[in-house]
């Protein structure tokens, strides 16, 4: 079932937390809502749920105006950050805790309960903790009970706030892979949010940028990933490196370095700023002649394939962040404190504000 | 090749020879505290209270079941132990309604109505029966509209008993109940909510089965302290006898009499049955806990 957000705004008390926000998510679509903390992203997600109320705009399941309906008729299935799994009841109580409050006549049989549980629990693949307390599992064991008590309703969308926020790494990113694969067994719309920039671009199929209260780009990870609408997804969007400079022309030119600007076509030259990855860096030892940005190495992070290299530009304070291959950088014998020139491959150029 | 032996490695050599003694917890100074608390608990509760049966030897067994099974002393027991457990349980709803509505809820005023709540264990209790008694007397604030229009009385029967123990024993609910109250997480109810648990459900089955032990512990307190209370009821009692006259009292009077020995005789029965209640609620509450880690 589709879910259509239209012009949403939400403040709390002065604080904008949510400004004019309208977005779709379609049947059997996993929507990543990802942003720095404070953007909004939860506020959105407990609007969708109907655990908050917008000051302004509206909610439709379906193409139905569902935003006076209260959270119980939603039909919603919400998950928590924290779980919020109930502690005095076992994990086959928590389960059953959506089918046992229906109203008397909606309510299933205890043995159609029973049997909806361990159904559920199998699909969670916790059949086997059924009679535990919360208390006795493992912070990725409750995510799934949670996950389980959620879709015991049936619900028509899904919603996570934060789902994997409080796991451990590894733990993380073996629940987000079942979590994907798990949605598209279910034929719902499902939303989740994060902060994490790696797992909203690993799971879903498409990714809601936000930024104080505002989107600032929906689509697809690859093409979040590639074509950065604005310089804060360049930047939220992995590391980068910005360089000041002119722009005209389609050339971007700062410090002796020219690159291809193709956005910035007008004839006068402006501000601009050259986003750049540090893998999208070449180093090269300081030879007479050579054209690019003096720098000091004054640090190498060596752990993994690529070696992480803090430059320290010769003409001023700023920081380049370079990555190379390890093998590379191994060939090329640097040591912490050789002068370098940095030379920028490609750039992302963005006129200055 | 010289010795390679680093001196932090001897220690454990040189010890070797010496009887092993047994490895200190990481919590250090059980053995102390252990003592101090046992001293402490011995010279306060105990030794006070085991002086009791001394007392009242000298009476023989007869004697003894003579003076506690007097009718007038019987009445007195269902008095006391009736009335507290009627107060205690009144608390026990109302003080957990106090305690609801001072932690879910912000209000002008709410810091005032925070400290009210204490002051029933601040008042001297005497100064709150007299209180209480010049309010619910016949030609009282209350006690008179009550007498005219449903022709209650209060003041000198059981009922103003209770209201005494009422008002003495609020703030142990409300105590232990709140701090238990703010750790409930507001995501569980609304976890509740999305599953589709109305107001109602989700506090039958989420918060009251959560609150549960502080509520049993609240209202243990309240019942034990009700049962004790002297100051505040003997004013608003009346303390007629086989009617309101509370066991605390009846041993004031003994005493007053230099009745030593029956003295003690009633206080062993009061204590015995407030232990035997006390103890009850405590395994209530164990029960109550371990179902709730059951499965393991």
């Amino acid at each position: 079932m589709s879910i259509e957000v239209k012009n949403l705004s939400k403040y709390f008390g002065s604080f904008r937390a949510l400004d004019d926000v309208s977005l779709t998510i379609e049947t059997g679509e996993l929507v990543a809502l990802l942003g720095p903390s404070g953007c909004g992203k939860t506020t959105l997600l407990r609007i969708i749920a109907g655990l908050e109320s917008p000051d302004a705009g509206s909610v439709l399941f379906a193409g139905e105006d569902a935003t006076g309906v209260d959270v119980r008729h939603r039909q919603v299935g919400f998950v928590f950050q924290h779980y919020a799994l109930f502690h005095h009841m076992t994990v086959f109580e928590n389960v059953a805790f959506g089918l046992r409050v229906k109203p008397r006549a909606q309510r299933p049989s205890e043995e159609n309960i029973r049997a909806r549980v361990h159904e559920l629990l199998n699909l969670v693949q916790l059949d086997w903790l059924a009679e535990r307390h919360p208390s006795q599992l493992s912070g990725g064991q409750r995510q799934r009970i949670a996950l389980a008590r959620a879709l015991a309703v049936e619900p028509r969308v899904l919603l996570l706030d934060e789902p994997f926020g409080a796991l451990d790494a590894k733990v993380r990113k073996e629940l987000r892979r079942w979590l994907r694969r798990l949605h598209d067994d279910l034929h719902v719309a499902s939303v989740f949010v994060t902060h994490d920039q790696e797992e909203a671009l690993e799971v879903s199929d498409r990714v809601v940028l936000m930024n104080a209260g505002r989107i600032e780009q929906i689509g697809e990870p690859r093409e979040l990933w590639e074509h950065p609408a604005t310089p804060f997804v360049y930047d939220f969007l992995g590391d980068v490196n910005a360089f000041r400079g002119h722009a005209a022309r389609g050339l971007w030119h700062a410090d002796g370095v020219t690159l291809p600007a193709p956005e910035m076509t007008q004839d006068d030259k402006l501000h601009a700023v050259a986003y750049v990855r540090p893998h999208e860096i070449d180093l090269a030892r300081d030879k007479s002649g050579a054209s690019g940005i003096r720098v000091r190495l004054d640090h190498a992070y060596l752990a993994g394939p690529s070696a992480y290299l803090e430059l320290q530009r010769l003409d001023g304070d700023a920081l380049i962040e370079a990555q190379i291959p390890e093998t590379r950088y191994r060939e090329l014998g640097f040591k912490v404190g050789d002068v370098l020139v940095a030379s920028p491959l490609r750039a992302r150029v963005f006129a200055a504000a | 090749m010289k010795s390679t032996r680093r001196p932090g490695l001897t220690a454990p050599a040189s010890q070797a020879g010496k009887p092993r003694k047994r490895r200190a917890g990481v919590l250090p100074g059980f053995g102390l505290s252990m003592g101090i608390t046992l001293t402490y608990l011995g010279l306060l509760v105990l030794v006070p209270l085991a002086s009791l049966p001394l007392k009242s030897m000298s009476l023989g067994w007869e004697g003894f079941w003579k003076i506690v099974t007097a009718p007038r002393v019987l009445a007195s027991y269902q008095v006391t132990f009736g009335a507290s457990l009627a107060a205690a349980l009144v608390n026990l709803v109302f003080g957990a309604i106090v305690a609801w509505v001072l932690v879910r809820y912000s209000f002008p005023g709410k810091k005032i109505l925070d400290a009210l709540v204490d002051l029933p264990f601040a008042l001297p209790t005497a100064v709150a029966g007299i209180a209480l008694t010049a309010i619910y007397a016949q030609n009282g604030w209350l006690g008179k509209p009550l007498g005219e229009w449903f022709g209650l009385k209060v003041a000198y029967t059981p009922l103003g008993i209770a209201i005494a123990l009422v008002f003495i024993g609020l703030p142990f609910v409300v105590r232990t109940v709140q701090p238990v109250l703010e750790d409930i997480e507001r995501e569980i109810e609304e976890a509740a909510a999305s599953l589709g648990a109305d107001r109602w459900q989700t506090v039958r089955r989420v918060l009251l089965p959560a609150l549960l032990p502080a509520l049993l512990t609240g209202f243990a307190l309240a019942f034990a302290r009700a049962v004790g209370e002297y100051g505040s009821v003997v004013f608003i009692a009346g303390n007629m006898p086989m009617i309101s006259e509370i066991t605390p009292l009846l041993i004031i009077s003994r005493l007053e009499e230099y009745d030593y020995a029956g003295a003690a005789a009633i206080a062993i029965v009061m204590l015995a049955l407030a232990f035997v209640l006390l103890l009850a609620i405590n395994l209530i509450q164990g029960w109550n806990a371990r179902r709730g880690e059951r499965g393991s």
